[in-house]
C-alpha cells in the first residue's frame, strides 16, 4: 500500500513528472532562446512561472460552465500522470506492464487534448471556441500517423506491451534501424500533439490570443501547463522508449542513458520549433495526411516484411 | 449554410501593434466579410498645430509616429519652407535624404520582424530586430536619438555629420547589406514561410489602383508608383535608384518589395555619403510666416505621405493637415480578407504595414438616436462638450478658453 502511494505522488508519479517537466520546460525554452540569440530564462524559471501562476486568482467567465471548468485542468494532468507508471525508463520493464498497455497509453494520451477542447468550449469565448475546433481538426491530422509509427516497433516485437517491445529491442539492437523512418513520422506528430511550432495552430498568440486557454488564468491555468509540461516528459520517455533501444539495470549507468535520450528528443523538438512559421490548420491536415500517414503506413509494411524474413 | 460568427480582431488584439477594430464574420475558418473602424488613437494633433509655432509644431508632428518620424517632420517642414518661400542649403537636403534613408531602413526591418512573428515564426523576428539596432546605433549616432530624430529645423537641419561618422555608417551598410541578403534568401526558401505568404492578401492591380493603394502595397501589385521618382523632392532627383515593383499581387510580393528597397536604400546612402556638398546647414527664416498654402508628399516607408500647411501671416500655421500612407491603404484590407482564412488575416493586416498612429486624425461622428453622420469642428465640439456637461449639472460655458 505504502508503496503504491510511493509509486503514484514521488516516484515515477507526480513528483518525478513535475520536476522532470520543469527541468524540460527550462531546457526547451533555453535552447529555443539561444538559437534565436537571446538569453533565455535562468533555471529556475519554470518553477517560478508556476507558483507566480497557482498564486494569482484564477478568474471564471460569467457563462462558462464553473464544474467544467474547473475539473478539467485535473483531468489533464490525471490522464498523462497514469501513463508514465506503464513506460519503461531505464529498465527493460516498467512498474506495470501487461500485454496490451501500448493501446492504453495511446489513448491516455488522447485525454489531454480532449480536456483542451472541451476547455476551450465551455469558455463559451469566441477565441476559445475557435482554438477548441482547431485542436480537434489538429487531433484529426497527427493522430493516425502517430499511432501507427509507435506501433509498427510493437508489430515486429510481436507483442502489444510497451515493455515487450523495449525487451525486445534490447536484446535485437539492430533490428531498431528499421524504424527510423517511424521515429521521424512519432517526432514530428508529436510535435502536433504538444501544440508547438510548426503545429501551434490551436494556440496561435496573433489569431486568437491563446485559443482553448483564453479564459484561463490563476491556478487553473497553472495546473494546464503543467499538465502539458507532464505530457513533454511522457511522450520524450515513449519515443525513447521504443525508438532508441539503449536500456541498462544498472542504475549507474541506466539513468545517466534515460536522461540522454530524453534531452536529445527535447533538442529536436526545440530545434524544430524555431527553425519554422506556425502553418495553417488546412496546410497541417493536408501535410499529415498526404506525407506522416503514408510514411507511417511504409513503416509497418517495412516491420512486417522484416517480421516475416526473421 | 454555415453559421456567421462576429468576432472582433480589436482595439486590444496580439495581432495589433495599434488599437484599430476589425470586425470579421467568419464562416469556419474563412473571413466572410470584414468591417473596419478607425480611431482609437486619435490624439487632436492638427488642432494642436493650430496653437504652437512651426518651430513646436515640428516637434509635435514628429511624434505622431515612432517608426516614420523623420517622414512626417520632413513632409510638414518642406510645406512650411514652400510657404515661407525659402530654399534650404544643398548640404542640408542630403542630411534629411541620409536620414530618411536611414528611417526606411529601421522600418522595413522592423516590418520583417513583425511579418515573422504574425506568422509564427518568431526566429525571424528576433534576428531581424537584432540587425536593426546596428541602424538604430548609427541613428543614434548622428542624430542622438532612436526613435525620434529632430534632426529638422525650420531653414535646414540641425546636426552636421562628421567624417568619422560617414564612415562609421558606411560599414554599418555593409553589415546591413549582408544580412539582408540572408533575409531575402530565407524568405525565398523557407517552405513554411512560403506557404503562409503566398497566394495570401491578393490584390489586383485594377484594385489597387481603384482604392488609391500606395507605398510597397501598391508596388507590390505591379503599381509603379513612388513619389521619389513620380515627383522627386530634396536630391531624389539627382540620384541613381529603382523602384522596386513585383507582380506577385500577395502578401510574398510586399516581402519582395520591401526587401530588394532595403538594398535600394544601402546604395542610395553610399551614393549621398560619398557626394555631399559641403556648406552651412541652415538658412534663417523669418518668425512670421507670409500668408500662403503648400502641399508636399513623401514617400514614407509605409507609401505616400501628403502634408498641407496654411499660413497666416502670424508665427502660428492656420491649418496643418497629415494624410498617412496608411490612410489610403487601410481601404483595400476588407478587399483582401474577404475570401481568406482566419489565420491570414494578421499577416495581411501586418503586410500593409499599418501605422494607426500615423492614421487617426479626424472622426465621424454618428448620432445614435438618429443615425445622423457629420464632422464636428472645433465651435461645434464644445458646444457639444457644454451641453454633455449641464445636463449632469456642471455649466461651463462661462469658461473663457485661451484659443
Amino acid at each position: 500500500m505504502l508503496w503504491s502511494l510511493f509509486f503514484i505522488f514521488i516516484f515515477p508519479g507526480v513528483f518525478f513528472l513535475s520536476s522532470y517537466g520543469l527541468i524540460l520546460e527550462y531546457l526547451d525554452r533555453k535552447l529555443y532562446a539561444r538559437f534565436q540569440n537571446r538569453v533565455g530564462p535562468p533555471w529556475f524559471q519554470p518553477l517560478a512561472d508556476f507558483v507566480k501562476l497557482m498564486g494569482k486568482e484564477g478568474i471564471i467567465p460569467t457563462h462558462a460552465d464553473k464544474g467544467m471548468f474547473k475539473i478539467l485542468p485535473a483531468f489533464a494532468m490525471a490522464a498523462v500522470s497514469v501513463v508514465i507508471l506503464y513506460v519503461p525508463l531505464w529498465s527493460t520493464n516498467a512498474l506495470y506492464s501487461f500485454d496490451g498497455d501500448l493501446i492504453v497509453i495511446l489513448y491516455l494520451l488522447t485525454i489531454p487534448t480532449l480536456t483542451f477542447f472541451l476547455a476551450g468550449w465551455y469558455s463559451t469565448s469566441l477565441y476559445a471556441t475557435i482554438g477548441a475546433v482547431r485542436t480537434i481538426t489538429q487531433l484529426f491530422a497527427y493522430e493516425v500517423p502517430l499511432f501507427m509509427a509507435l506501433l509498427a516497433p510493437a508489430i515486429l516485437a510481436n507483442t502489444w506491451s510497451l515493455s515487450g517491445v523495449v525487451e525486445f529491442y534490447s536484446n535485437n539492437p539492430w533490428l531498431a534501424l528499421a524504424n527510423i523512418p517511424g521515429f521521424i513520422v512519432a517526432v514530428i506528430a508529436v510535435q502536433g500533439k504538444l501544440e508547438r511550432a510548426p503545429f501551434d495552430i490551436p494556440d496561435a498568440e496573433t489569431e486568437i490570443v491563446a485559443g482553448p486557454f483564453t479564459e484561463y488564468s490563476g491556478r487553473f491555468l497553472a495546473i494546464f501547463r503543467m499538465a502539458i509540461d507532464f505530457e513533454l516528459v511522457v511522450t520524450s520517455s515513449i519515443i525513447a522508449a521504443v525508438f532508441i533501444p539503449f536500456f541498462s539495470t544498472n542504475l549507474w549507468i541506466g539513468i545517466p542513458i534515460y536522461l540522454a535520450k530524453t534531452i536529445l528528443i527535447i533538442f529536436i523538438m526545440s530545434l524544430m520549433r524555431a527553425l519554422m512559421a506556425r502553418i495553417r490548420i488546412e496546410q497541417m491536415v493536408n501535410f499529415c495526411w498526404k506525407f506522416l500517414a503514408p510514411l507511417a503506413i511504409l513503416q509497418i509494411l517495412i516491420d512486417i516484411i522484416i517480421k516475416v524474413l526473421v | 449554410m454555415p453559421k456567421r460568427i462576429e468576432i472582433p480582431l480589436g482595439p486590444q488584439h496580439p495581432a495589433l501593434k495599434e488599437p484599430e477594430s476589425f470586425t470579421l464574420y467568419l464562416e469556419g475558418e474563412r473571413v466572410a466579410a470584414s468591417n473596419v473602424t478607425l480611431g482609437y488613437n486619435h490624439r487632436g494633433i492638427e488642432k494642436a498645430c493650430e496653437q504652437r509655432s512651426y518651430i513646436q509644431c515640428l516637434y509635435l508632428i514628429e511624434r505622431t509616429c515612432g517608426i516614420c518620424s523623420h517622414s512626417h517632420t520632413t513632409a510638414f517642414i518642406t510645406a512650411s519652407e514652400e510657404v515661407a518661400q525659402v530654399e534650404i542649403p544643398k548640404r542640408a537636403k542630403y542630411i534629411r535624404v541620409l536620414i530618411g534613408e536611414l528611417e526606411r531602413i529601421h522600418s522595413h526591418l522592423l516590418w520583417v520582424g513583425v511579418a515573422g512573428h504574425e506568422i509564427g515564426f518568431d526566429s525571424l523576428f528576433m534576428y531581424s530586430w537584432r540587425d536593426r539596432e546596428v541602424v538604430m546605433d548609427i541613428l543614434a549616432m548622428l542624430t542622438g536619438g532612436r526613435v525620434q530624430y529632430s534632426i529638422n529645423t525650420f531653414g535646414g537641419v540641425r546636426r552636421d555629420i562628421s567624417a568619422a561618422q560617414k564612415e562609421q555608417v558606411l560599414k554599418a551598410i555593409d553589415i546591413l547589406e549582408e544580412r539582408t541578403k540572408y533575409y531575402i534568401e530565407v524568405a525565398t526558401t523557407e517552405t513554411t514561410m512560403m506557404g503562409r505568404l503566398k497566394n495570401v492578401g491578393g490584390l489586383t492591380y485594377d484594385i489597387a489602383m481603384k482604392y488609391n493603394a500606395s507605398g510597397p502595397l501598391a508596388r507590390a501589385s505591379g503599381v509603379t508608383r513612388d513619389v521619389r521618382r513620380d515627383d522627386p523632392y530634396l536630391v531624389y532627383d539627382e540620384l541613381d535608384f529603382n523602384v522596386i515593383t513585383n507582380d506577385g499581387c500577395d502578401v510574398f510580393g510586399r516581402v519582395v518589395v520591401r526587401a530588394l528597397e532595403l538594398m535600394e536604400s544601402y546604395k542610395i546612402i553610399r551614393q549621398v555619403l560619398n557626394n555631399m556638398p559641403d556648406g552651412d546647414l541652415t538658412v534663417k527664416v523669418a518668425r512670421k510666416v507670409p500668408a500662403n498654402e503648400a502641399t508636399v508628399r513623401y514617400e514614407a516607408p509605409r507609401g505616400e505621405d501628403i502634408h498641407y500647411v496654411r499660413g497666416n501671416g502670424t508665427e502660428k500655421p492656420e491649418r496643418v493637415k497629415l494624410r498617412a500612407p496608411t490612410m489610403a491603404n487601410l481601404a483595400s484590407i476588407t478587399y483582401m480578407l474577404d475570401g481568406g482564412y482566419l489565420a491570414d488575416v494578421p499577416i495581411v493586416i501586418a503586410a500593409i504595414d499599418p501605422c494607426f498612429s500615423c492614421t487617426d486624425r479626424a472622426i465621424t461622428v454618428k448620432q445614435l438616436d438618429n443615425g445622423r453622420e457629420g464632422t464636428l469642428d472645433w465651435n461645434k465640439l464644445r458646444e457639444y462638450s457644454i451641453e454633455w456637461h449641464k445636463q449632469r449639472g456642471f455649466d461651463a460655458h462661462k469658461i473663457k478658453l485661451s484659443i
